[in-house]
């Protein structure tokens, strides 16, 4: 499935990189800490979190995700939006819980690191 | 929205002028057709300008000729037969004004003026396709020395142990440059043409080592990576505070970083356990009070990467 997809059936709000939706979407990943992501999370992955400060671009360029989906409507960073832009990583804003955006991502057939 | 080619981009960026013929073959209102037919067969060319005291004053064409030759009217001169109605385009255009033109008239070819309206050359969808291809060439062929260039560079420089030496400096608590190393890092394994297990096993050694030294140390320290034929050595070395308990840092979730720390996402205490799980070698030196130097090295002839 590709992120655009992902954009329409979970109605995500496109902030940053609307170019780079089109990347299909290798798999899941959920975590608020940074260290988490860089151990686990896989290129092409969607990662859903809490953090809005810039450090989430860095994180998500250096593994290629696909992009970052940001929760309970948390705002990001100026300096967050403009990095993203800059290096092409887009940012999915949702007023959903990350639990929440978790289930419907799964029932999309997204799947975890850890599942096959 | 559809990509746009580089072919598509290059007729925008080609003027008419770089891929128009410029020794313009001409004839004059008075010479005869059957003259005409002479030229166009010498030249091998379908159509010509027709110039009169350096003016253009009309177009003739290997169809009008056929006309000519229908009617018996060889002996007809040029003047009576050209074309009168002229379209130019002018040298400076784009050639894509050019694509527009031949699409919109059933033209062969068109005169091409300079601002004040003199010929300087003629365009057909020869030329064209002549000059797009000519251009794809040259690009292709600066590609090719650029690749040739990144790709042998190990080959052709030659020492007994040849390195590509890459040096950041790394601030304490600057967390608005955060990644920016290791980001560049990344950047330069690619382009070397490292593979995506390399770079990313590369990438996630070289964050951690940048983040403990932004998070933990006093005065910041420096990142070097070093490219060698067979492998990537990352350096991280900081003036102090130093590990109180090495062993105990390396343990997964072991942390010090303060609660304002772990709210950034950060101080989840991985950075070395996950430096640790990227390496194929790791040497770790800390004397308390003094500096921290982290080695790590990631072999590239590894049949079995990780």
């Amino acid at each position: 499935m590709t992120l655009k997809e992902l954009c329409r059936q979970l109605s995500l709000e496109v902030r940053t990189a609307a170019e780079k939706l089109d990347t299909e979407v290798t798999g899941g990943y959920a975590a608020d800490l940074l260290s988490c992501v860089m151990a686990k999370a896989q290129a092409g992955n969607v990662w859903v979190t809490l953090q809005g400060h810039p450090n989430i671009v860095a994180v998500a360029s250096l593994l290629n995700l696909a992009g970052v989906i940001i929760t309970e409507g948390m705002a990001p960073d100026p300096a967050t939006l403009e990095k993203a832009e800059e290096q092409g990583i887009p940012i999915l804003i949702t007023p959903l819980t990350t639990f929440t955006v978790v289930g419907k991502l799964s029932a999309l057939g997204v799947r975890g690191v850890d599942e096959a | 929205m559809p990509e746009i080619t580089r072919v598509q981009e290059l007729v925008y960026e080609l003027k008419i002028e770089e891929v128009m013929t410029r020794s313009v073959i001409t004839v004059t209102p008075q010479t005869s057709m059957s003259k005409l037919r002479e030229i166009l067969q010498q030249y091998r060319i379908s159509g010509t300008p027709v110039v009169e005291n350096g003016e253009l004053v009309g177009i003739i064409s290997v169809e009008d000729l056929i006309k000519a030759l229908a009617e018996g009217e060889m002996e007809a001169k040029v003047e009576e037969r050209m074309t009168r109605h002229l379209v130019t385009l002018r040298a400076d255009e784009p050639v894509v004004s050019a694509v527009e033109y031949f699409a919109e008239y059933e033209f062969g070819r068109f005169p091409v003026v300079d601002k004040d309206g003199k010929l300087v050359g003629i365009l057909t969808r020869g030329d064209i396709i002549e000059g797009l291809l000519k251009k794809l060439e040259v690009e292709y062929h600066e590609e090719e020395i650029r690749r040739y260039r990144v790709s042998h560079i190990f080959e052709d420089i030659i020492s007994d142990r040849t390195g590509i030496i890459l040096r950041y400096d790394v601030m304490a608590h600057d967390f608005d440059h955060a990644g920016e190393a290791s980001s560049k890092i990344k950047r330069a394994l690619s382009r070397l043409g490292a593979s995506p297990q390399i770079i990313r096993r590369t990438a996630i050694a070289a964050y951690e080592a940048e983040m403990n030294i932004i998070l933990h140390t006093d005065e910041g320290g420096e990142i070097v990576a070093e490219i060698q034929p067979g492998q990537i050595i990352i350096r991280a070395v900081d003036t102090g505070p130093g590990i109180p308990d090495v062993e105990q840092a390396m343990q997964p979730g072991f942390s010090t970083a303060p609660e304002w720390i772990r709210e950034l996402g950060f101080g989840a205490g991985m950075g070395l356990s996950n430096i640790q799980r990227c390496a194929d070698e790791m040497h770790l030196e800390s004397p308390l009070g003094k500096w921290t130097s982290l080695e790590v090295v990631i072999y590239l002839d590894r049949k079995d990467e990780r």
